[in-house]
């Protein structure tokens, strides 16, 4: 079934220079499989077009049970430079929640709503 | 075995030291480490200094001090601060006069060294680039609009003055981690080629240095958020450090916000780009290898740190101007809010368009619905917001029409689209700021670092 990152993750963003950056957090291990399968670099980039103009860069941390992900060039060349409302980047988490993944529907956090 | 506590200071200028009280009063603290400079700070301070050679440091660690010590020196805690900013010196002479006044004191000490913009000729005669690291720019498109250049300093210098008996350290730029890095190494007598040791202190001051985001401030997420303890107390987070490399990181009793697994770890990974090689000047941090055990009741403990040697280069953050930053802004009520906000956007942009107006870049966003999520924004109920503001901002290299641009919008009150909010005057052109990030060999920096250490 076709399931948004925010029912069954957690995630922050913030901006170093150019960058801003993402960490994707499962809430338990089996979901963590499925974001590991499902949140590819090239879904990301897909999904932040209108505004990463550089690669996407992606770490899986199985220890955290989380993803990673850097997206190069995001943020109209740095948080004091940038024209945007968010020029810090803090709500590209949010942008990063909206994405829909293929996922079964017995997750726990699925189960558990 | 030895152990030391640390607490969490700032997270940036501006934010707010009443939680350290907390810290202090039932936290158990022996240290505070408290970070006042983001990225691009230093541009503000370097204006503040332009103005008033006395200035360029962050304000609010004078009276954070003030407000603080007398507390602090009652529990023997000690204070390790970036609020230096540009003049380390200036703040020390500002905050030794306050302790004076009120009859305190305190050896203060601070470190300097780090401010490299008047150096950039030696060190470019040394053989460094100072391209920038990313792009590989040449430094020669920026350097006469450069604001500021600053490396970052590691702990060594910080621990040297603890060593001389400081009460309160100053610095200017130094890594955020190297605050609450430095009285580990310190206390706990760890070894600077002690890689795993240095690397899980490094793990501490990552976890430390955004204040309440490292206990449930900023929990980003759907619903959970909501589940975060009184906000109005949130505690700042604590960790108490052990001499072989293991961290609890807990917050005073009675305070709000939450310590768990699922809060450090946000924080753990946040503005960080490889996890795999998370830099210091001190060490390199392999986050993969961490271990967080959630002990409940705001207790996690965290062990695993693996780290490799130090980097042989400092990283370099420069400013450099780059334009000005027109905005403006102008609200509408339902009905059809958004369409009135897009009748606004177009008519403005015809006005830019008549005047020949040198516009470089033009930002439109629409306040209530897509100035937070942009093009992933929902537009199920586009059309029947209740109210809509949009705001349109501009680059340009020319600061007067960054300004004027701003005062295009109050006319449409009167000449524009029905049922007009936000008319609370016009907001001036902004200067926008570029980031100059660059690699320096450590040794060309290190050599030209200085404490000085000197009693109220």
């Amino acid at each position: 079934m076709r399931v948004p990152l925010w029912k069954i993750a957690h995630a922050r963003s913030g901006d170093k220079a150019d960058r801003a950056d993402i960490g994707l957090f499962a809430f338990d291990a089996p979901t963590y499989e499925i974001l590991k399968r499902e949140v590819t670099k090239a879904r990301v980039q897909e999904h932040f077009k209108a505004i990463c103009e550089g690669p996407v860069e992606l770490w899986p941390l199985d220890n955290l049970l989380a993803l990673k992900i850097v997206l190069n060039r995001a943020l109209q060349g740095g948080a004091a430079r940038s024209l945007r409302m968010d020029n810090l980047g803090k709500a590209v988490a949010a942008q990063l929640l909206r994405m829909e993944i293929e996922a079964p529907a017995d997750l726990p956090r699925l189960k558990a709503k | 075995m030895k152990r030391v506590r640390v607490g969490a200071g700032l997270g940036f200028y501006g934010d707010s030291w009443q939680p350290v009280r907390a810290s202090i009063e039932r936290g158990g603290v022996q240290y505070i480490a408290s970070d006042h400079l983001s990225e691009l700070t230093l541009a503000i301070l370097q204006k503040d200094r332009q103005k008033d050679p006395a200035a360029g440091y962050a304000r609010d660690g004078l009276p954070m001090l003030v407000d603080l010590w007398p507390l602090a020196a009652q529990h023997g805690v000690k204070f390790i601060l970036n609020a230096g900013g540009l003049n380390p010196e200036g703040a020390r002479a500002a905050i030794a006069k306050a302790f004076r006044d009120k009859g305190w004191t305190a050896t203060i000490a601070t470190v300097t060294g780090d401010a490299v913009l008047e150096r950039f000729d030696e060190l470019a005669a040394a053989g460094e680039s100072l391209a920038h690291m990313d792009s590989g720019a040449a430094l020669s498109s920026v350097r006469s609009r450069m604001l500021f250049a600053n490396a970052y300093l590691g702990a060594q210098p910080i621990v040297r003055a603890l060593e001389q008996g400081a009460d309160i350290v100053l610095t200017g730029r130094v890594a955020d981690a190297a605050l609450s890095l430095a009285p580990l190494v310190h206390e706990l007598g760890w070894k600077w080629d002690d890689w795993n040791k240095l690397a899980l202190g490094l793990t501490v001051g990552h976890l430390l240095e955004c204040s309440g985001q490292g206990a449930g401030g900023n929990f980003g997420s759907a619903a959970e958020w909501a589940d975060i303890p009184d906000y109005a107390h949130l505690g700042y987070p604590i960790a108490e450090v052990s001499e072989d490399a293991s961290a609890l990181f807990t917050k005073a009793p009675g305070t709000g916000g939450r310590i768990s697994f699922d809060t450090l770890r946000q924080q753990l990974l946040y503005e960080v780009h490889d996890p795999h090689a998370y830099a210091s000047p001190d060490v390199i941090l392999d986050m993969g290898t961490l271990k967080f055990d959630d002990q409940g009741n705001d207790r996690v403990k965290v062990t695993g740190a693996t780290g490799a040697p130090r980097p042989q280069k400092l990283k370099i953050v420069g400013g450099y101007h780059d334009g000005w930053m027109g905005t403006g802004m102008i609200g509408f009520s339902w009905p059809q809010a958004y369409a009135k906000c897009e009748k606004a956007a177009q008519t403005i942009r015809t006005l830019v368009a008549e005047r020949g107006w040198p516009v470089e870049d033009m930002n439109v966003e629409y306040i209530g619905y897509d100035s937070l999520l942009g093009a992933n924004a929902d537009p199920t109920y586009r059309d029947q917001l209740n109210e809509c503001f949009l705001r349109m901002t501009i680059r340009t290299q020319d600061r007067k029409i960054a300004d004027a641009y701003g005062r295009l919008f109050p006319w449409l009150g009167l000449s524009g689209p029905p049922y007009v909010g936000s008319m609370k005057g016009v907001q001036g052109a902004k200067e926008l700021l570029g980031i100059w990030p660059t690699l320096v060999r450590r040794e060309l920096i290190e050599a030209k670092v200085e404490i000085d250490v000197e009693k109220t």
